[in-house]
């Protein structure tokens, strides 16, 4: 039974396409970094899949299932952009939040719920700001929260849409080995990401995208120069060099 | 205060005045034309103001300051009454200015409380709207509980308009009103579409953006305030949105758009106020509403290309292209290099459509391509194929430039690229044209 | 583990934030006066209301119209704060106007304009109003708010006209449907439980119970549909349904409140106390208390109000509404415009007695023993009156905490107290200095002015971290000695 399975999967906006018979099956847990140029459908692939953005054509399956039926098994951590930060509410109900697939509807977070979320701010290094107001956050520590989020949802399977947008170095790292912890555990990760410098550091898995899978595969057999620049053409001087240093690594 | 007193005493005299001279001219001109003197006032301002909110509310649509128009109408209120009590005589041009003062004030609340404080626009244009126009329903009904000449003011039939009260004075301002603003349009044309398409691009091309800006909002300032008598303010913002909003499906052109809008807002203009005067007690402002929503509804459904038919129309062909592709497609491949199997099950609507156009017939073990349809499979594999060729091989191509549901790669892509991409399916033999050969020799299908 | 990463701004952050705007400095805990003088005020105001009201002839009928008046501006402001929070203020006004021809379709076929079908109806064209918008924007291409511009304009067309017409058959009073007729509301009343109680207190009773109830029901549901609808989906909670039940909620608050304050401020009472309330505080629960405050804070001095000057009762509450708005905006403690420009001031401040201390510093570290005046500007630009008054303020102060004292001769001079301050000040800078040389090759002329705005933001800890990755570096880019700690 296949983690993830997407099959011919088409998505249009207004009758264009921005992704296109996508096939993309995860047989085991793995770090997937997916990775493609501006506009190759990276975050609509995320949301496809969650159901958020309509498919034109094609079927997801997560652990052997349509999505509907697995969402408790499922966590998200959607782009930061897309939040109200001057939202009346307190890092610890932001991180609390995770917890509410599992409890079904009208059901409110009790005791256990609290003392869990107060075990993820600790895993994020963030236990001492649960009654900030999130707006009152950095950047970084915003991120963090939304991370103890989505430990807290005690998923097996993460989709993450840039979580490395605007943070610092420092909570970059701490991410990632939060993430690398979750993949020892069993879990699968999906992470869009945009750093081509960083991959071959923190995933075990890339899928390149554009429009279409390019290359997806096992870090050190899919992520090559070649793939690279199938997948952003020629258009980044910086690929060149990120490339080249592949290839030396590939020769030594 | 005095000073104040004083330039509102002027100002009143001067619009009775101008209401002599104008009264005069009007009465000639129903003579001439033979209507009733009262009919065609009435017909003439509706219409001269359907018409300037036509061309000011393109602008104010497609700049998304359709709820600025309404929230501006909303804080007039109170300062029509402001200016009553100051004035002490229902004089039109008097309370319009107090109009237009507090409604200026209203924007620019709106805007402080975006810019400073954490509430957002919606709740802004919300907050401003709601209490000034409570603030004015204090004021009106403590005008006409409290002062002698409370009940002259008409205070009421500035909430839902009324077309009864309209005085020559008052087509002169209207007129007045909107020659301005059409004068100004006429000059800026240029200046406002730029800026309401791509403000940004304009900003940065130098053009004074906040300027041109301004020019709109005092624009959409002026008309609501001239509407008011008419339309009321609950429901001047649908005169400014509606004509622009129905004129955008019909054409793609601005100045297309611009004109359309006009002739709208002067149809809606005289239609409604027309029906309003057969039945006693109506409040014009509804009628006229209800007249555009009409007009709306008839654009929004039946324009051609924009229209909901036209596009649902469309949107279904192109659905079935689509599927009648992917089943040429398959059943061509299926006949050719992969057994790929292609179930006549999960295409039953595509074969339907495709045995229509005459591209499938029934077979004994199904379905099999007829010529047409197998001139068509090729075509539509190549061009799918060269397609998914162009993302591999030149991705940055495809990213923007692909669309390829709606366009042939060898229309949209530079023939030397066509060119060795072809010959890249050829040697890989995934070239349609060389499949057929395969298919010929293949024996039946 | 991750370690605890507590440097809320990172530097980087600072060197790209524009000059002008020093970055405020968050408050550690939340100092709790602000909220306590609140509470106070509102105390003091509930008490001064409930005096007035008293005083005013006939108060017996003039309380249950203050009951009627509180339980339905309580009920739409608490619906009001998710409209708030979910930008869709706009969507409660058109929900409200568009409810007009429901109620007068109704109102020709029962006869009154209470009952369950009715509120039906209404909670039908509420959702209608949504759907229709969305159908706009959706399948023709319509713009949201020109969509919604023009469905709630339509409906409310079609109630007025449905209003006027039906009123020449049956009673129902255009006035009454357009403002309210709350001052009667009081008069029309029905046994309940052996007690006369007004009728509408009844109707908007269940109003607010039913509203309390689907907040209490659905508050995880509301709170995470609100917050990240997107989330809310992926976790499966439809966000669309949550959004379509409170919209019919809306539709029903509406209706019910229909009767005390009309069908066009309604709106007054939906969004402004949520608005007020977003102002106040930063929890969600604390944010549904505020509204209902507002609320009732709006019933009784609105109503009391309207019987001084003789005027309507709704008008008078949305006024009321918008005055304690409008006092928020200014006075809120921790989001009023009066403590944020107190903040910048006192920042402002800080800053221009740390650079006095810090030239100080520089002037004995030169040690030219020549005089030294301190009250002037660094670089000898001119001054407005405004930057020499804020400089002499700033110094009153060091003063005043002892960092500086002045000579005999009136010149300025450090005490050990300033000195250490101006040591730290002037370490942090030339330590900026460094970094900014080293990791961003900035030309020399370059690195002094981020370092200038820099300086008071680098605390004990930063500089620490910031001499570990220098090395521990002795002298700056310029070649002047940095200071030790």
């Amino acid at each position: 039974m296949s983690v993830l399975d997407i099959h011919d999967m088409t998505v249009a906006y207004h009758r264009r396409p921005v992704l296109w018979d996508v096939d993309l099956v995860l047989e085991e847990p793995r770090l997937v970094g997916v990775l493609g140029p501006n506009g190759a459908g990276k975050s609509t692939l995320v949301k496809a899949v969650l159901g958020l953005a309509p498919m034109a054509h094609g079927t997801v399956r997560v652990f052997g299932e349509p999505v509907e039926r697995v969402r408790k098994r499922i966590g998200y951590v959607p782009q930061r952009e897309s939040v109200d930060w001057d939202f009346p509410v307190s890092v610890l109900d932001v991180v609390l939040m995770g917890t509410y697939g599992r409890l079904g509807w009208c059901r409110r977070p009790g005791p256990r719920e609290r003392q869990l979320a107060r075990e993820c701010l600790a895993k994020v290094g963030m236990e001492d700001f649960e009654r900030r107001q999130i707006g009152q956050l950095s950047g970084g520590q915003q991120q963090r929260t939304f991370l103890a989020r989505a430990l807290a949802q005690q998923a097996d399977l993460y989709f993450m849409d840039e979580p490395m947008a605007g943070v610092d170095a420092a909570t970059e790292h701490a991410i990632f080995t939060l993430l690398g912890e979750l993949r020892k555990a069993g879990k699968t990760v999906v992470v869009v990401h945009h750093d081509l410098r960083t991959v071959e550091q923190y995933f075990d898995y890339v899928v390149l995208l554009n429009m279409r899978v390019v290359a997806a595969g096992p870090t050190n057999g899919a992520f090559t120069a070649d793939t690279l620049r199938r997948t952003y053409g020629g258009r980044l001087s910086m690929l060149e060099a990120v490339g080249d240093a592949v290839e030396a690594r590939e020769r030594a | 205060m005095n000073a104040g007193c004083f330039l509102v005493a002027q100002a009143s005299s001067l619009g009775e005045r101008v209401a002599d001279r104008s009264f005069d001219f009007v009465q000639a001109a129903a003579e001439a034309l033979g209507v009733p003197y009262n009919t065609l006032l009435v017909l003439a301002t509706t219409a001269l103001l359907g018409a300037v909110s036509g061309v000011v509310g393109c602008f104010a649509v497609l700049r998304r300051r359709a709820l600025v128009g309404d929230a501006l109408a909303h804080a007039a209120l109170p300062g029509l009454c402001v200016a009553f009590l100051l004035a002490g005589v229902r004089s039109v041009p008097v309370m319009l200015l107090g109009a237009l003062a507090s409604g200026v004030v209203g924007i620019g609340a709106i805007v402080a409380l975006r810019r400073g404080t954490r509430i957002k626009e919606d709740a802004a244009i919300g907050i401003v709207l709601s209490v000034f126009f409570g603030a004015g329903i204090v004021l009106s009904s403590w005008i006409q509980n409290s002062t002698a000449t409370g009940n002259k003011a008409g205070l009421d039939s500035y909430i839902l308009g009324k077309t009864s009260g309209i005085a020559a004075g008052d087509l002169v301002v209207v007129a007045v009103a909107c020659l301005a603003c059409i004068a100004l349009v006429a000059l800026a044309f240029k200046e406002f579409r730029l800026v309401t398409f791509d403000a940004p691009f304009a900003r940065a091309q130098g053009w004074p953006v906040a300027v041109v800006d301004f020019g709109l909002l005092a624009m959409i300032a002026i008309v609501v305030v001239i509407g008011l008598p008419t339309v009321g303010v609950v429901l001047m913002a649908a005169l400014l949105i509606i004509p622009g909003a129905a004129a955008r499906f019909w054409t793609e052109r601005l100045w297309a758009m611009t004109l359309l809008a006009a002739a709208f807002g002067l149809a809606v203009g005289i239609v409604g106020a027309a029906a309003s005067s057969r039945v006693e007690r109506l409040p014009t402002g509804p009628i006229i509403v209800l007249v555009g929503t009409l007009l709306f509804l008839i654009s929004a459904t039946s324009a051609p290309r924009r229209g909901a038919v036209a596009r649902w129309v469309a949107a279904r062909r192109f659905a079935r292209t689509i599927a009648v592709h992917r089943l040429l497609c398959e059943m061509f491949e299926a006949t050719t290099e992969v057994a790929s199997d292609w179930r006549p099950s999960e295409h039953r609507l595509a074969i339907a459509e495709a045995r229509r156009r005459g591209y499938v017939r029934p077979a004994a073990d199904g379905y099999e391509l007829t010529e047409a349809g197998r001139a068509a499979a090729i075509d539509a594999l190549r061009d799918e194929r060269l397609w998914q060729a162009v993302l591999v091989e030149y991705p940055e191509l495809a990213v923007g430039a692909a669309d390829p549901f709606h366009a042939s790669a060898s229309e949209v892509l530079p023939p030397a690229i066509i060119g060795e991409l072809t010959e890249r399916l050829r040697a890989a033999g995934r070239w349609p044209e060389e499949l057929r050969a395969v298919a010929a020799s293949g024996g039946s299908p | 583990m991750i370690a605890p990463h507590d440097d809320l701004r990172t530097p980087h952050d600072d060197l790209l934030a524009p000059a002008d705007k020093p970055l405020a400095p968050l408050p550690a805990r939340r100092d709790p006066r602000g909220d306590i003088v609140l509470g106070a005020v509102v105390i003091a105001l509930f008490v001064l209301g409930v005096w007035l009201v008293a005083r005013l002839p006939a108060p017996g009928l003039s309380w249950w119209t203050v009951a009627i008046a509180a339980t339905c501006s309580s009920a739409c402001g608490l619906v009001g704060c998710y409209l708030v929070l979910r930008k869709m203020s706009l969507l409660g006004d058109a929900i409200s106007h568009a409810v007009l021809p429901g109620i007068a379709l109704a109102f020709f076929v029962s006869g009154e304009i209470t009952g369950v079908p009715i509120f039906l109806g209404a909670m039908a064209l509420g959702v209608l109003t949504t759907l229709l918008t969305q159908a706009l924007r959706d399948y023709g291409n319509v713009p949201e708010d020109t969509g919604m511009g023009i469905v709630y304009t339509a409906l409310f067309a079609a109630g007025v006209i449905l209003v006027q017409v039906g009123a020449r058959q049956v009673d129902l009073d255009p006035g009454c449907v357009l403002y309210g007729m709350l001052d009667m509301a009081a008069l029309n009343t029905t046994r309940v439980f052996g007690v006369e109680v007004p009728h509408s207190i009844v109707t908007l009773g269940i109003a607010l119970v039913t509203t309390l109830a689907f907040i209490a029901a659905l508050w995880k549901e509301l709170k995470i549909a609100s917050f990240d609808a997107g989330l809310a989906t992926a976790m499966g909670f439809r966000a669309m349904l949550i959004h379509y039940l409170l919209m019919a909620v809306v539709a029903g608050v509406t209706v019910a409140s229909f009767e005390a304050v009309g069908s066009i401020l309604v709106v007054a009472m939906l969004i402004v106390p949520g608005a007020t309330a977003h102002l106040l505080t930063d929890r969600l629960g604390w944010m549904l208390a505020w509204s209902v405050v507002v609320s009732l804070l709006s019933a009784l001095f609105g109503y009391a109000l309207s019987r001084w000057l003789n005027v309507n009762v709704a008008g008078t509450m949305a006024v009321v509404a918008g005055t304690q708005f409008a006092l928020a905006v200014f006075l809120a403690p921790r989001h009023g415009l009066l403590v944020k420009w107190l903040a910048s001031v006192r920042l402002s401040l800080r800053i221009v007695g740390e650079d006095v201390v810090a030239r100080l510093y520089r002037h004995e570290e030169a040690a030219t023993g020549a005089a030294f005046d301190a009250t002037q500007g660094g670089d000898g630009e001119p001054q407005s009156v405004w930057q020499r008054w804020r400089r002499s303020w700033a110094i009153a102060s060091l003063v005043n905490s002892g960092l500086v004292r002045r000579a005999a001769d009136g010149t300025l001079l450090l005490t050990a107290a300033g000195r250490q301050v101006g040591r730290s000040i002037v370490r942090a800078h030339r330590l900026w200095e460094s970094y900014l040389e080293r990791h961003f090759e900035l030309p020399l002329d370059h690195v002094h002015e981020p370092a200038e705005r820099i300086e008071h933001y680098l605390g004990p800890e930063l500089q620490t971290q910031l001499a570990e990755q220098l090395a521990e570096p002795e002298q700056d880019p310029h070649g002047r000695a940095i200071p030790p700690s």
